[in-house]
Order: C-alpha cells, then structure tokens, then sequence
C-alpha cells in the first residue's frame, strides 16, 4: 500500500513537471516569436495576438489537462482499492 | 457537505472531500438515485449538469435578446455597447474562417451562442467552491434526492463530448450540404493521399481517426481545463477548512488561511482569463471545423 501511495506521488511528480517543462518551452517559443514577428511588422500585431492567444489555450490545456489527473490520483485515488 | 462545517470529531479527510465533491447527482431514467459505476454508461445522466447549463442557456438567450428588443439606432446604451462589441467580434471571425456568405447565416450566430453560453458555464467556477453545495445540503436530501451537487457543467465529460459531438454533426451536414454526397464520399475516399483505388482504405481509415481526433480533443480541452480549475478550487478551500479549526498562530495551520486567500485571489484571476480563453477557444475550433466542411480537396 504504502509502496502504491509512494509511486502514485512520484507519477503526479513527473506529470506536473514534464507537462510544466513542455508547456513553458512552447510557451516560449511562442512568445518569442510573436515578439520577433511584430518588430518586425508591427501593423500584424492586433491579428497575431489573437492567434496568438488561440495557441497560448491549446498549449495550456495539454499542461492543465495533467494538473487535473495529477491530482485525482493525489486526492480521489483512482488505483488504491 | 462542507469541511469546516464537520469539523468537530467526525470530519471528512482532505480525500472524501473532494471525492465527495467530484460525484455528480446522478439520476437513471426511471428517476432513482443511482452511482456510475462504469466509465461509460448511457442509462444514467448527471441532473446537475443538464440543470445549470440549461438554466445558463436560457440565461443567456434572455439576455442578449433584450439587448436585441430594446437596440436603438441611436446613441446605444452601454449593455447594447457591449453586446455590439461582442456580436461584431465573433462575426468578423466568422468571416475570417468560413468565406460562403449564405452558411454564415446560420453559424456565426451558433458561434455566438456556443461561446456565450460556455463562457456562462465556465464563469460558474467563480462562484464560492462549496456555496451552492451547502445549499443544496440543506434542501436536497429532505426532497429525496441524493447529496450530491456539482455546479460547473463544463467540467463534467458529457456536457464537453456532447457539445463537440454536436459540432461534428453540424460539419458533417455543411460537409454533405456544400459537397453533396458523391462530392463527400469521393473527399472521404481519396483526401489525404491521392485518387488511386488501393488508397482509399487508407484514406478513409485516416479521414475517421481526423474526425475521431478532432471532436474527442475539442471536449476533453474545455473539460480538463475546468476540472482542473474546479479541483484546484477545492484544494484551496481545504487550506481553508484545515484554518478553520486549526486557529493558533503558533501551530503550522495557521498560515494556511492567509496561504487560503492568497492562493484563491490569484488563481481567481488566472481563472478569469482561462474561463474567457476557453470559450473563446471553442467558438474558434467550431468555425475552423465547419470552415473545414466547406474546402474541397
């Protein structure tokens, strides 16, 4: 049981953390791109921010989709009988 | 049933909170309370769910169609301001994605209605985690119902599968309707490869998993984004809850009430933009997929 608990903790570790590190490296990415994208045509920058807040969602949910298993497997215990 | 109510000898652990508080108010169809206990079970649905979203939905058809009764051609007021911004927003992107005027008609306002009413949905969550709960604790059970109440229906599975499964249908039929049914089974047969007859297993094998891919995305974005924001609601009114009985300043405890609103006030405000963000997101993923009804290949 307590070998369970201890390698569910470490699965919503790696979950949370993984899925933080591919969200923040997208984000960025992004970002970054969006800033190089409108120095370089400032007139775009109202369309692409909206696209650009299209991504930052679809980005995020894989991310917050995690969280959410994360902690059901923290709180609701899903495997322990 | 809410944790620092039941504080005293017999309080419900951190967990049978919030498994408490995940269960829906299930009913099956002949109206008895019943338990899921599969994962997919189609004779019971979630009362909870279908009550506030159509509460919200006919919230908010009343409210934009007094904007659109009393809409002056005049100086508007600010409530008929805002509800022009919001319509003019959705239809200029409604023009952006799907360029034949005449289906416009039908689905720049669908996209209106989608992101209104799932906006109304997700804003749910800003209400206290465990207000409309506790009320229901004190009517429900008398009435014969079971203490169950959970009042984000976005965070609920089948309203989320169910809302992108209805956008399937209405791209299948804009599919049919702008290709007509030779055009659409020739696209189903020979998309993503090519015309050559030994392709078209392939093709149409690869044109069902799109179509699965697409519409189990669309509802499982939206939901897990608000479950995760309910559960995250939850863990911070537990902070709370533990505060509540725990009240002196020397036990560890007691740092959890300022941890409890510091935590709440800045995920509120996070959650406001992701609330927005996700209905936004879903009103411009079912425009891309009816716009992507209407391209032939």
């Amino acid at each position: 049981m307590e070998n369970i608990l201890g390698l569910v903790a470490l699965a919503c570790g790696l979950i949370v953390g993984l899925g933080a590190l591919g969200a923040s490296i997208g984000i960025a990415l992004m970002g970054g791109k969006f800033l190089e994208a409108s120095a370089r045509q400032p007139e775009l920058m109202n369309e692409l921010q909206t696209k650009m807040f299209i991504l930052a969602g679809l980005i995020d949910a894989a991310f917050l989709i995690g969280v959410a298993i994360a902690l059901l497997f923290a709180f609701a215990r899903p495997f322990a009988v | 049933m809410a944790a620092s109510e039941n504080a005293g000898t017999n309080g419900p652990s951190a967990g049978e909170y919030i498994q408490h508080h995940l269960q829906h108010l299930q009913k099956n169809f002949s109206f008895e309370n019943v338990k899921q206990t599969s994962l997919v079970d189609f004779s019971v649905f979630n009362l909870d769910s279908l009550f506030y979203s159509v509460i919200l939905g006919v919230l908010g058809c009343f409210v934009l169609w007094r904007a659109a009764r009393k809409a002056s051609s005049g100086v508007p007021g600010r409530f008929q301001a805002a509800v022009e911004i919001l319509s003019e927003m959705v239809e200029s992107q409604a023009r952006g994605v799907i360029h034949n005027a005449k289906s416009r008609k039908l689905v720049a306002p669908l996209a209106l209605t989608v992101f209104v009413w799932i906006f109304l949905m997700n804003a749910m969550d800003m209400l206290p985690v465990d207000a409309l709960p506790v009320l229901w604790h004190s009517i429900g059970p008398s009435m014969g119902f079971s203490d169950y109440q959970r009042v984000v229906p976005t965070a609920d599975l089948s309203t989320t599968l169910g809302l992108s499964v209805s956008v399937l249908l209405i791209s299948l039929f804009y599919s049919v309707k702008i290709k007509g049914v030779g055009g659409w089974t020739h696209e189903l047969m020979a998309a993503p490869f090519g015309d050559r007859f030994f392709l078209y297993p392939v093709n149409f094998l690869m044109q069902l998993i799109e179509f699965a891919a697409k519409t189990i995305s669309h509802g499982m974005r939206l939901f897990g984004n608000m479950f995760a924001g309910e559960l995250i609601f939850m863990l911070i009114a537990l902070m709370g809850g533990a505060w509540a009985w725990q009240f002196n300043p020397l036990s560890g405890g007691f740092w959890l009430g300022i941890g409890h609103v510091i935590a709440g006030t800045v995920w509120s405000l996070f959650h406001i933009l992701v609330i927005t963000l996700q209905a936004f997101i879903f009103m411009m993923l079912t425009l891309i997929y009816v716009g992507q009804a209407h391209d032939s290949h």
